[in-house]
Formats: structure tokens, C-alpha cells, sequence
């Protein structure tokens, strides 16, 4: 049965052949890692495509296509797809697929990193990653996708280093460029690449030398009908932005080092000085980067900072059904909870809904049933709360499902995981520098189930 | 301005157009339109018309337009081979350049045009690269070799080019060290034999030092070929444990499970007892949590690994269950995996909350995952068997909810329930019942017919049940039409008297009015036994079912540890080895994990160590399934059992129903044309029974007399046969051919059924009796077997001409597997010529038939050569002295009567001997060499 669907493909993919002019080469065993990069935007137009090897046609999109027409959704495309020939891993971000065609046996985790990778340096080239910037940027485009990848191998991904090999487009370089026939282009050989530090090039200089770190959680959580957690978790992140003169040798540490058990760091980070004292001490990249990422699950540690009320019941034999919810704060440390954010896709039997809110704004689109209401801050003395009625579709039974509430907040000077930076210091620079750190508590994948 | 600008030329002369602008004075001009190609170029559009007058633009001082023509050419050299030989000169002169950004520069695009004009002018730059002064120059060169290797291998051997990126391994640089390792890898994939990676302690410290230096890629690399060593004992493997941890932590998480991978694997040498094997079973389930916090797309290449962890090493991640719990917004992909896994991770501490969970989404919105949610309950009450009645009653309340497609997944699962533990919830049959009306997938009315059938007995009114799929038999699926026969039968045989109409019917149905074999057959087999003995056909049709468990979906221990040295690459994505999908991969040597060291359960992967015949000999002898399938087809195959429990569906217990009660011996019915190839089973002692007793004894006699036998070699390796191994060795013994089988139960279930067939081949060599495996073989159990063969068969030439295509059959699958039998078991014992005879029949064979062998390092006598050979039923016929030289003259007849006539030369003093051979076949002359040399030396 395999065999004869694979030939089916095989056949349906020379009918293809033959339309496209493009000509297309099979190299029967070139392992290199990545083929080729495809990008497509939502409507299915291949909008870019770059070949690291011998051009692959772009009609093996099509076992993409069929994928995508599978899924229904976007988001739901499988990330790896087999095809005949090769397999095509993909990634989508901001309305965009980035679908890599590889041939043999490579780690997709290495493939699809790559092209996170290569999502983020659009992003930190040209401010945002859309269609049309890259349309706009297409040369600069081609030549950052050369320098990162080289027969398949990446070659220089860090965006420091390709800033130094192709520079970005500015206005001002553009008008400059075209006045003196200079290009963007860098002729220097990018120190970065073979330093011990590869991630920092020399030669920095500010004259307002400052560092800023942003302490920032989400809270993953299941929350159940009765109130009760069903899991928590917090995702962390240490960002940082560095703009700190020369080679500066930072150490940073921590109230509570022990919260952290499961960290990924920057290459940066020494990790024989973390295993052994706890703390942090690194050699920062020049800019924006992420210095940790950390994870708290032990379900003690995680406090819930918001808990949902909810009164929702369909009627068998009514048309009309009840909604009630109401938001308020629980674990804050005194903080006040803002951006607050509630979204629920309601089950196909509510026709509408006729709601009234104590603040904010509210939606439901009847349509794809989905309600949203813009709840902002919560004030503890007077919490916010959505009443009203549900129409139900007529003759039938109550829906089959329970809607599931979403809930999207913000809490600043927090971390809920109750981590505390001590203190920072610099060697190596003479230099004071300026020195701040900020907390934000998030609402990652928060949900609750009624 | 923006580059958006480049595609808004006008379509009619567009290329025209852009040639003037290539060929202007002004270099700006020239470089907006070099843009402009290349913007035509990244959106599909074919501009290599256009290559001449790009390729004038190259000799430039400008580096932007250098590397857009650079990355012009690379696109299209290939297809304008000779104007690309214009652009060597450039290159050669820009690899002397002092720039190392251009050297770099230069030789990485030289590499990536694929013309073989152009490779030869590589070469000497190449070679200054890999010795420049500038690491970045040395490690663009090492990948620039691998590239070079793909276009012209060969090239790439004879200039030396491997020996210099071995070289690099020890560079000073990580940077340049991961490069090489990136580069030898590749090359090594398609030299799988090559030990280019030929890892030892020192070079294994290299690695380990530049781990911490070089980028996550190089990491990645380098991780990757870390896991392909075997260190020499455990203190080794946990030394180089303790440096590959910290990779645990790093952002990147495919250096993250690169280094999981090689943990896994080195682990395995670790003794249990050891302090550090638990410090590192803790470490390892942080960084599996955190990659599941990542992407959705990074997630699911996650979970696919952590599904193959959970199940080698269950103990990593049991506490974590929680983080496997689905949220509603997680992409489809996502949910299934995570869904698999909990299942997985399910035990009696924690199946309450499991059990809830699962409640919980099945009342989702997604069909397949709600339905994946449902047959999940089904799992847990197989797997957790204290679970099963909660399971049961929540499975009742789903199917109160009335949704369709929950009920029919519920009642799928409760039939597997219901084999899994007989007699005990049969009085939710009932409700079950009331459901009737509502199914209509084939699967969900067939287990609702199954369960019908299965308590006829209890089911007051079973046959009005049943009647009431009849009306509609013949738009039903096959499955649900085998089911419904099946019940029926059933039916009839426990209540015989109120049903003699209704098995009338479905007999005729079956037998008369369906295109479909399987149903005829199976029909007119239920016919004939109910015919001619319906006792036994009670004790065949209601015999007792193997229970089922929940072991059916595990994945093989064996393809799992080969699984486990793949981690993180496609092959753990797909749970298949790379030899079953990977294209090109012909040479993949399959990885095994390496033995623990001072523990018996080393002796698991069954192809470690392959003793006697080398592996790829085997694999090329293998053949094509498409091959054998004509003649094997005849074999009545039972759909594989493996895979999701979906597998234990009605068809496949159907098959059970045939194969397991004893059918076998009634195999003389239509649609069975094999009956000589089919095991007759549960016949009581078989005629034959003595017979392999018999051989035994010969066996034991034989020592003397027989013919040489060689030690047994694996024939069929476990992984390629669900956990059937197979190895085996030929014998000739009093002139009795035999093949002498160890079979060996390596899966996890019962085998039985075992049947054998030959293909055709050169000599006609066939069973001569059946496969005699009295009782079912029992997991990890292995049995000893004789088989007689006669040369009586069908006879195709074969090539190799000893080749022997062998399909075995078993209650789960057919398997073909093919070995090569020595030439000596056909040396009939009536093989001694007369002298007369012998010289005429010398000179009579032409000249050209003679072939002449050297047997190196046989220190024997020719006394000793010839009563050696004689036990192996080679004659001599006469021994001269010339010269100091012994000749032996001797002779030798295949069982087809082929004379083969030799003349052995044997100096004194010098172990080496000169075979000549010659025969009116001369093919089989290289045959018999090689059964010279095999008597000869053993």
C-alpha cells in the first residue's frame, strides 16, 4: 500500500515537472543539511526562495500545500512532511511559513532552531518580519541567508557578527550608499567569528555605557472547574540589553539562586561558575540578547495571581442560558494585575450572547463564537464581572463541550516566582556604568476550565 | 527606496533590458542591475541568459558586487558549464588574496559550483586554504571538502584531501575542529565502511575540549559524532557523561538533545548501582520539561524523543505527568504526542488524575483528538488493571453523552476491555446495545458485532441482533462482513437450534454472492467444518482468545534501542530506523547500544556482534519483497499485529479466530494452494515427529562421516521480523541434506504458526517436510530445529548462484529473509570417478572451462587434505609426484549430476595450494572454491 501511494505521488509530481519551466536536479547522495528555503505567505504564494545546493523545484511545495489544506489551520500544518524525495520541515511565524527541504537524515530540532534563527535576524534586520519588508529588503535577504548557512552547514548566525558582514538598511545608509557608491557590504574580516567570544566584536565604544535586564515570567497554568490547579508552571526569561564600552566581564547574582534548577543559558554564561557558586558571569553580547531562560514547575513555588468566578449553564429545554464571570486578584504581593484580557470560544449551539460588562469592552463574534472581553486593570475593591444571557440554538440538546476560559495578564515589579536579583557587577572596564533591572509577571498559556 | 523596486520592471524586454544595464560604464548602474538578476533569481524567475554579462562583472574591487555575482554563479554555473570556466581565473587569483574575507570568500563559492571543469582548478587553492594561516579560512576550506567529496569523490580521495581534514580534528581553533567533524561526518555517510571518524581516547578528548568552545552548531556536530563511539569500559563512558551535561543547559535545544542522545546511549554502560547513573537520571528530566515549553514545532520533535525515553527509561519522567497534560490551544500535532505519552506514563499512582484529564478532553472540540481521548481510557484500563472499572464507568457516562463518534470510539475500546478481562463487565453489554442504531463506522460495527457474538449466549435476543446487520450485508465493509460471519457462527454453535436459518444465510452470502476471497474463503472453511464435525468446529471457533495487552503498542525492545541511538533526527521522528526511509542511505550501518559493562543483559541487540558472515553481505542479498511475493502470496497472511490497539480491531481477530484455533490442518479447502509450506499444528504427534530426532542422532555420528557444517550465523535479525530471529547453517549428513534453525522469540508476544518456504532457486533445494514447531514459542524462548531438504524443488538460476530466498511465516507476519548455502551440501556421496573416466572427461572439457584458485595458509599435508575432503564427499581419484609437487586428482558430483573435476597442486612446505578446476557448468567452479576453502580451514 505504501509503495503504490508513494508512486502515485511520484507520478503526480512529474505531471508537475513538466508544467514548470524551472529546471530541477536530484543529487542522488548530497547530505547536505539544509536543500533549500522556501517562503510562503498565507494565501500559498511562494514569495523567496534560496537554493544552498543544486535548485530543488519549488513543485515539492506542493506536498506542503496538501498538508496545509489538511490541517486546516495554520498553526496546526504538521512540522515535519514527508515527500518522496525529501522531507520539508517548517515553521510559521508571523503569517509566514519558512519550510526548509532537506534530503537525509539531519536532526530537525537543528533545522527548525536554523530557522527560528533565521526569523529572528529578519526580525533584528528590518525591525519587523513580514512579507513585505522582505520583499522591500530581498537582496540583503539573500545575501544574510548566504552568510548563515554554507553547503547546508551554518556559518555565521549570530546577529552581531552578520551586522558586521552585511549592514543593515537604514534610511540614512541608503542616501549615504547612493551618494558615494559605497555599499552595505562590511570588507572586514568579522572579528567575532573566531574570537573566544564570538558572540561580542571588539572595538565597542558608547559614550552613555548602560545595562538593563528585564526579569520577565509567563504562568503556564490548568486551572479547573472547582478553582483548584490542575498544573502550573512558570516559564522565565532574563533579557538583556548591553551597551557597555570595550570588553566588559559581568557577574550577576541572584536573592534566591536555588529557584533556579532548570536553566538554559546564552553561550555566553561560564557554567563551571554557576555550577559551583551560583552565580552568573559572562562576557555579554553588544545589544539586546537573552541571557537565561529558566523554568519553575514544583507547584508550591507557583502562586496564582488570578482566580475566575464563573456561573455558565445551558438549559435543556430553555433557549436562553446563563453566563457570569468574574475576574479577581489572588496571590499579587500588593501588586495590581493590568492588561487583563478574557477569551473563550463558546460551543456552536450559542446563536449570540447579550452580555454586560462592570468595565471595559467586550466582543462576540457569532460567527466563530468567539467572546473576548477587555477587562484592564482589576481593581480589588470593585471586581470587574460579565453578566448576561446566552440564545441557544432551539431544539437542540445542550452543547456537548464546556468553553474554556482564557485569560491574558500583566503584573509589573513582580516576579511570581519570587526571584530577586542581588547585585551587578563589571571588571575588566573602568568605566561606572548605568545599571537597572525590572520585573514583569505574564500570563503565558492560562487556562480555565469551566 | 527599497529592493521592491526590482520587480517592478516592465515584463516585455525585461531581459534585454537588464543585459544594457550589466554592460554599462557606470559601476552603480552595473550593481543595481547585478540586484535586479538576483531579485529575479529568489522569486523563480530563469535568468541565466543573462550569465555572460553577470560573470563580466566579477573582476571587481567592489566586495557587495563581488558576492552577488558569486551568488549568481553558484545558481547558474550548472546549467552554463563552459562560461563558467571564464570565472576560475578569478577565483584561483582571489584565493591568494590578502584579505582573509576574500580567500574565504572565494574558495567557499568554488565549491558550491557543481562543474566538474571547475573542480580541478580547486584543487591547489583548496589545499593552501586548509593550511592558511587564518582559521577562518582553514574551517571555510574543511566544509569546502565535503563539497568537493559530493561532486567528485574520488578527486577528493587522491589528492589527500581526507588525510588534511583528519588533520584538523587536533586544529587549535574549536571553531575549525567542529567544521572538520561536520565535514568527515557528512563524508562518512556516504562511506559508511571508511572509518574516517576513527574515534580514539585522545582525538575523543579533542572533541570534548573544543564541546566548550565552539559555536551550538559545531556543538551539535560534534555531540552527534560523540555518540557514534563505544567507549572501552564505563569509567570511560562516565568521564565523558560528566563533560557532555552541562550541554543540558544550553538555549539551543537541538544541542540539547544531541546531548540527551549521547547520555542515553552511555548510560546504558553505567551499572545501575552507581551513585552517579542516579545523579544522572535526575539531570536529564529538567531539560525534557523545558523543551516543552518551547515552540509548538520544537515540542513535537520533543515529545516524538521523550515518547521513545519513556519507554526505555520510564523512570526519567514519571513524576512529570502534569507538564504531558493537554491545554485546549496546543496544535493538533501537539496534542496527539502528549496525549500518547500520558498514556504511557500512566500508573496506579497516578491514573485518578489521568483519568480525568482525559475525561476532560473528551469532551473537546477536535473529532480526533476527542476520539484519541477516548481509546486513551480504553489504554489506561488495559494498562492499569486496578483502573479498569473506573475506566469502564467513565467510558459509560461518554457514551450517555450520545455523541456519535464518542460512542463508536467508546464501544471500540470496550471490546478490547472485554479481551482483556473476559467475563467480568459484561453487564454494561446492555447499554451498549441501546447504541446499536447509532453506528455507522465500519470499525465501531464490527467491535459492537464482536461483542454480540462473543456472548451470544448472554444476549437474549443475539440472533435478531444479528439479523439486523444481514439486511444490508453486501454494503458493508469487509471488516464488518468477516465479523459478522464470524458471530454468526458463533452464534449458531451456541445456540443451534434457533439459528439454523440465519448461518444458512450468511454462508450463502459469504460463499455465493461475494467477489471478496478473504470472505469466501473464510465461509466456505466455516462450511465444511460445521459439515463434517461440528464438535471440532465448536472447540476451533470458540477456542480461547489470547488476552491481549497493553505491551501491543510498545515499540519493539530492539528497534527501540537502535531507536535510542538516533535521537534527535529524523528516524526518532518517525520511530523507524534511517535504513527504512532515508533515501541514499543504502550504507547505514545499524547502531546498536553498547553492552552494559559486567551485567548479563548485555546480550540483547541481536546484531552487536554478527559472528561469522559480515553484515552488508547479508543486506545485499536480501531480496526485494516483490521478488518473493509471487510465490510466497499463497501464504494466508494475518494483517500485522503491531501498532495502536486500533491493530487488535475485528479483522485481526478474525485472523486469530483461523489461525490460532488449529485451522491449519484443514488448509486442503480453496484459496490455500501451499499445504506442503503450512504448518500443521495441534495434530498431535506428527508422523514425522521421530524424524528430527533421528538427525540428531545422525548429527552425533556424523562428526565423523558428514560433511562439514558451519556454525550457525544470524540469518534474520530480530529488528526486521517483529522479534523473530533466525539463525541457522546447512548440513549434509549420510547423504541426508538438512538446514539446521534456531528460532528465537525476541518480541514481546506469543509466536505460533510457523510455517517455511523456498523460493525458487539454482539447485532445487526444498523442504522435505514440514516446519516442525510443536508448541507456540513463548517470548525470549528459543528453539532448536532440523529441517530435511530435498533438491526435488523448482529450479531458476540465482545469482549469487548458492543465493536462497527463505520466507518464513508466523501467527504475526510473513517474513523473507536470504542466506547463501554452501556448495558442499549438494557433493552427492556416489562422487568418485573412475581414473580412466577422470582423464577422459579432463581432456574432453575445454580449455576455456578451467579455472584456476589459490588456498593460501593451509598448512596440511595431502594425506590430511584428502581425507578431509573426502568427509565432505570430494574424491580423490589419483596422487602424483611431480616435481617435488603433490597433485591431487579428484572429483565431485552435484545432486544435478554436474561432474566438477579438480586438480590440486600442493608444494611441501608452503601452506598455499593451487586449485584447478574444471567443469562443463564452469559457473559452479567459483562455488566450489569456496567450499574447498571452507573444508580446508575449519
Amino acid at each position: 500500500m505504501a509503495i503504490l501511494f508513494s508512486r502515485i505521488k511520484l507520478l503526480h509530481y512529474r505531471v508537475l515537472l513538466g508544467r514548470q519551466s524551472v529546471s530541477s536536479t536530484w543529487t542522488p547522495l548530497g547530505s547536505t543539511m539544509i536543500h533549500s528555503l522556501f517562503l510562503i505567505n498565507s494565501s500559498g504564494d511562494i514569495f523567496l526562495e534560496k537554493h544552498w545546493k543544486s535548485v530543488v523545484s519549488r513543485s515539492v511545495c506542493d506536498y506542503f500545500f496538501e498538508a496545509q489544506e489538511r490541517a486546516t489551520e495554520a498553526e496546526n500544518v504538521p512540522p515535519v512532511i514527508p515527500t518522496p524525495h525529501h522531507y520539508l520541515l517548517n515553521v510559521y511565524r508571523h503569517k509566514i511559513f519558512f519550510v526548509a527541504v532537506i534530503q537525509t537524515e539531519v536532526p530537525p530540532l537543528f533545522v527548525i532552531e536554523f530557522l527560528h534563527r533565521v526569523v529572528d535576524t529578519f526580525q533584528d534586520y528590518f525591525g519587523v518580519c513580514s512579507e513585505v519588508v522582505i520583499k522591500d529588503n530581498v537582496v540583503v535577504v539573500y545575501e544574510v541567508l548566504e552568510e548563515m548557512l554554507d553547503n547546508g552547514f551554518p556559518l555565521a548566525t549570530e546577529s552581531n557578527i552578520l551586522k558586521e558582514l552585511i549592514k543593515p538598511p537604514t534610511i540614512l545608509r541608503t542616501v549615504v550608499n547612493t551618494i558615494t557608491g559605497s555599499t552595505n557590504v562590511g570588507d572586514q574580516l568579522p572579528t567575532g567569528q573566531l574570537s573566544v567570544v564570538p558572540w561580542r566584536r571588539t572595538g565597542v565604544k558608547y559614550t552613555n555605557n548602560e545595562a538593563y535586564f528585564d526579569v520577565i515570567e509567563e504562568i503556564d497554568a490548568i486551572i479547573d472547574k472547582s478553582g483548584s490547579t490542575i498544573t502550573a508552571e512558570i516559564q522565565g526569561v532574563i533579557d538583556a540589553c548591553v551597551k557597555l564600552t570595550g570588553m566588559p566581564d559581568l557577574t550577576l547574582s541572584f536573592m534566591n539562586p536555588r529557584l533556579l534548577d532548570d536553566v538554559s543559558f546564552h553561550p555566553c554564561v561560564r557554567f563551571k561558575r554557576w555550577e559551583s557558586e551560583r552565580i552568573l558571569s559572562f562576557i555579554p553580547p553588544d545589544g539586546n540578547f537573552r541571557l537565561l531562560s529558566y523554568h519553575v514547575s514544583a507547584q508550591n513555588l507557583v502562586a496564582i495571581p488570578v482566580y475566575v468566578k464563573h456561573n455558565i449553564s445551558f438549559r435543556d429545554s430553555s433557549s436562553l442560558g446563563r453566563f457570569e464571570i468574574t475576574v479577581g486578584p489572588k496571590q499579587t504581593m500588593g501588586k495590581t494585575v493590568e492588561g487583563v484580557m478574557v477569551t473563550s470560544q463558546m460551543p456552536k449551539g450559542v446563536l449570540n450572547m447579550s452580555l454586560t460588562p462592570s468595565q471595559g469592552m467586550h466582543t462576540f463574534d457569532p460567527v466563530t463564537k468567539l467572546l473576548s472581553w477587555d477587562v484592564g486593570k482589576i481593581n480589588p475593591q470593585k471586581l470587574p464581572s460579565l453578566k448576561g444571557t446566552m440564545s441557544l440554538q432551539a431544539g437542540t440538546s445542550k452543547p456537548d463541550e464546556n468553553p474554556t476560559i482564557n485569560l491574558q495578564f500583566k503584573i509589573q515589579q513582580l516576579a511570581i516566582s519570587g526571584l530577586k536579583v542581588n547585585r551587578l557587577d563589571m571588571y575588566g572596564e573602568k568605566y561606572k556604568p548605568f545599571k537597572g533591572i525590572k520585573y514583569m509577571t505574564k500570563a503565558g498559556k492560562f487556562q480555565v476550565r469551566t | 527606496m527599497t529592493d521592491s523596486k526590482y520587480f517592478t520592471t516592465t515584463k516585455k524586454g525585461e531581459i534585454f533590458e537588464l543585459k544594457a544595464e550589466l554592460n554599462s560604464d557606470k559601476k552603480e548602474k552595473k550593481k543595481e542591475a547585478v540586484k535586479k538578476v538576483i531579485a529575479s533569481m529568489t522569486v523563480g524567475k530563469d535568468v541565466s541568459a543573462l550569465f555572460p554579462d553577470v560573470v563580466n562583472c566579477m573582476q571587481t574591487d567592489n566586495l557587495e558586487l563581488k558576492k552577488l555575482v558569486y551568488l549568481y554563479l553558484m545558481n547558474y554555473a550548472k546549467s552554463q558549464p563552459d562560461m563558467a570556466i571564464m570565472a576560475v581565473n578569478t577565483f584561483v587569483k582571489d584565493c591568494e588574496d590578502p584579505n582573509p574575507l576574500i580567500r574565504a570568500l572565494a574558495v567557499r563559492t568554488m565549491g558550491c559550483i557543481r562543474v566538474d571543469k571547475i573542480t580541478e582548478y580547486l584543487c591547489e587553492p583548496l589545499r593552501k586554504c586548509l593550511k592558511d594561516e587564518d582559521p577562518y579560512v582553514r574551517k571555510t576550506a574543511a566544509v569546502c571538502v565535503a563539497k568537493l567529496h559530493d561532486i567528485n569523490a574520488q578527486l577528493v580521495e587522491d589528492q589527500g584531501f581526507l588525510d588534511t581534514l583528519k588533520d584538523l580534528i587536533s586544529d587549535s581553533n574549536p571553531m575549525v575542529v567542529a567544521n572538520a567533524v561536520a565535514a568527515l561526518s557528512e563524508i562518512a555517510e556516504s562511506h559508511p565502511s571508511s572509518n574516517l571518524l576513527d574515534l580514539n581516547p585522545q582525538s575523543i578528548n579533542k572533541l570534548l575540549t573544543a564541546l566548550n568552545e565552539c559555536t551550538e552548531w559545531g556543538q551539535i556536530f560534534i555531540l552527534d559524532c560523540l555518540a557514534n563511539y563505544m567507549p572501552k569500559d564505563d569509567r570511560e563512558a562516565q568521564s565523558i557523561c560528566e563533560r557532555v551535561t552541562p550541554r543540558l543547559s544550553h538555549a539551543n535545544s537541538a544541542v540539547v538533545l544531541s546531548a540527551v542522545k549521547v547520555l542515553m546511549k552511555f548510560m546504558e554502560m553505567l551499572s545501575k548501582d552507581l551513585d552517579y547513573y542516579g545523579t544522572l537520571l535526575k539531570k536529564l528530566a529538567p531539560p525534557l520539561v523545558t523543551l516543552l515549553s518551547a515552540e509548538p514545532e520544537l515540542q513535537y520533535v520533543a515529545l516524538r524523543n521523550i515518547n521513545l525515553i519513556v519507554q526505555k527509561r520510564p523512570e526519567i519522567l514519571k513524576h512529570e505527568m502534569k507538564v504531558f497534560f493537554v491545554k485546549y490551544n496546543d496544535p493538533i500535532y501537539v496534542k496527539l504526542e502528549k496525549l500518547d505519552i500520558m498514556i504511557r506514563l500512566a500508573s496506579q499512582a497516578n491514573i485518578a488524575q489521568v483519568l480525568a484529564e482525559l475525561k476532560e478532553y473528551a469532551t473537546e472540540v477536535d473529532v480526533d483528538f476527542v476520539r484519541k481521548a477516548v481509546r486513551a481510557i480504553g489504554r489506561c484500563a488495559i494498562k492499569v488493571e486496578q483502573s479498569a472499572e473506573r475506566c469502564v464507568s467513565t467510558l459509560l457516562d461518554l457514551i450517555q453523552t450520545k455523541v456519535n463518534y464518542v460512542v463508536q470510539e467508546a464501544i471500540v475500546v470496550i471490546k478490547d476491555i472485554f479481551r482483556k478481562y473476559p467475563n467480568k463487565y459484561e453487564s454494561v453489554i446492555a447499554t451498549l446495545c441501546e447504541n446499536l442504531d447509532s453506528l455507522d463506522e465500519p470499525e465501531a460495527r464490527a467491535a459492537m458485532i464482536w461483542i454480540v457474538g462473543e456472548y451470544a449466549e448472554r444476549i437474549d435476543n443475539a440472533d435478531e441482533l444479528l439479523e439486523s446487520f444481514l439486511e444490508g450485508f453486501h454494503d458493508e465493509s469487509t471488516q464488518v462482513q468477516l465479523q459478522l460471519l464470524t458471530a454468526i457462527v458463533k452464534l449458531f454453535l451456541k445456540k443451534p437450534t434457533e439459528t439454523q436459518e440465519l448461518v444458512q444465510q450468511v454462508l450463502s452470502l459469504a460463499t455465493q454472492d461475494s467477489d471478496n476471497p478473504d470472505l469466501r474463503d473464510r465461509g466456505y472453511i466455516y462450511w465444511r467444518l460445521l459439515s463434517t464435525d461440528p464438535v471440532a468446529a465448536k472447540e476451533v471457533v470458540l477456542a480461547e482468545k489470547p488476552l491481549i495487552s497493553e505491551e501491543t503498542d510498545l515499540i519493539e525492545p530492539t528497534l527501540l534501542d537502535e531507536l535510542i541511538c538516533y535521537i534527535g533526527t529524523l528516524a526518532s521522528v518517525y520511530h523507524k530506523p534511517p535504513t527504512a526511509f532515508v533515501e541514499g542511505s543504502r550504507g547505514i550501518v545499524h547502531k546498536s547500544l553498547p553492552p552494559r559493562t559486567g551485567s548479563s543483559e548485555s546480550a540483547e541487540s541481536p546484531d552487536a556482534a554478527p559472528s561469522g558472515a559480515p553484515p552488508s553481505e547479508q543486506a545485499a542479498v536480501i531480496p526485494t519483497q516483490g521478488d518473493l511475493l509471487g510465490d510466497l502470496l499463497n501464504l494466508d497472511l494475518g494483517p500485522p499485529v503491531s501498532g495502536p490497539p486500533v491493530a487488535t480491531s475485528s479483522v485481526q481477530m478474525g485472523a486469530v479466530d483461523l489461525l490460532g484455533g488449529g485451522l491449519d490442518s484443514l488448509m486442503g479447502g480453496p484459496g490455500f494452494t501451499a499445504p506442503s509450506a503450512v504448518m500443521p499444528a495441534n495434530l498431535g504427534p506428527p508422523p514425522s515427529g521421530g524424524l528430527g530426532d533421528l538427525f540428531d542422532l545422525a548429527g552425533g555420528v556424523g562428526a565423523l562421516s558428514g560433511s562439514h557444517v558451519a556454525p550457525k550465523t544470524v540469518w534474520l535479525p530480530a529488528m526486521k521480523a517483529k522479534g523473530l530471529e533466525i539463525s541457522g547453517t546447512f548440513s549434509r549428513q549420510v547423504g541426508a541434506i538438512s538446514m539446521d534453525l534456531l528460532l528465537t522469540n525476541k518480541a514481546l508476544q506469543v509466536m505460533s504458526d510457523f510455517a517455511i518456504q523456498f523460493n525458487r532457486n539454482s539447485f532445487g533445494l526444498a523442504p522435505a517436510a514440514p516446519l516442525q514447531i510443536h508448541a507456540p514459542l513463548a517470548p525470549n524462548q528459543t528453539v532448536e530445529i532440523s529441517l530435511p531438504l530435498n533438491t526435488v524443488g523448482s529450479v531458476m538460476k540465482m545469482d549469487p548462484l548458492n543465493n536462497l530466498q527463505v520466507a518464513v511465516k508466523n501467527n504475526i507476519d510473513v517474513f523473507y529473509f536470504s542466506t547463501l548455502y554452501p556448495l558442499h551440501i549438494l557433493f552427492v556421496e556416489d562422487g568418485k570417478m573412475e581414473r580412466q573416466m577422470f582423464l577422459a572427461t579432463w581432456k574432453d572439457i575445454p580449455n576455456e572451462n578451467e579455472a584456476q584458485f589459490q588456498i593460501k595458509d593451509c598448512p596440511l599435508s595431502a594425506d590430511a587434505v584428502s581425507s578431509k575432503l573426502q568427509g565432505s564427499n570430494i574424491f580423490t581419484v589419483a596422487k602424483r609426484n611431480v616435481e617435488g609437487q603433490d597433485m591431487l586428482y579428484q572429483s565431485l558430483k552435484l545432486t544435478n549430476g554436474i561432474w566438477v573435476l579438480a586438480e590440486l597442486r600442493i608444494q611441501p612446505g608452503s601452506p598455499s595450494f593451487t586449485l584447478s578446476l574444471k567443469c562443463r557448468a564452469p559457473e559452479v567452479s567459483q562455488y566450489v572454491y569456496q567450499a574447498y576453502e571452507t573444508i580446508l580451514k575449519n
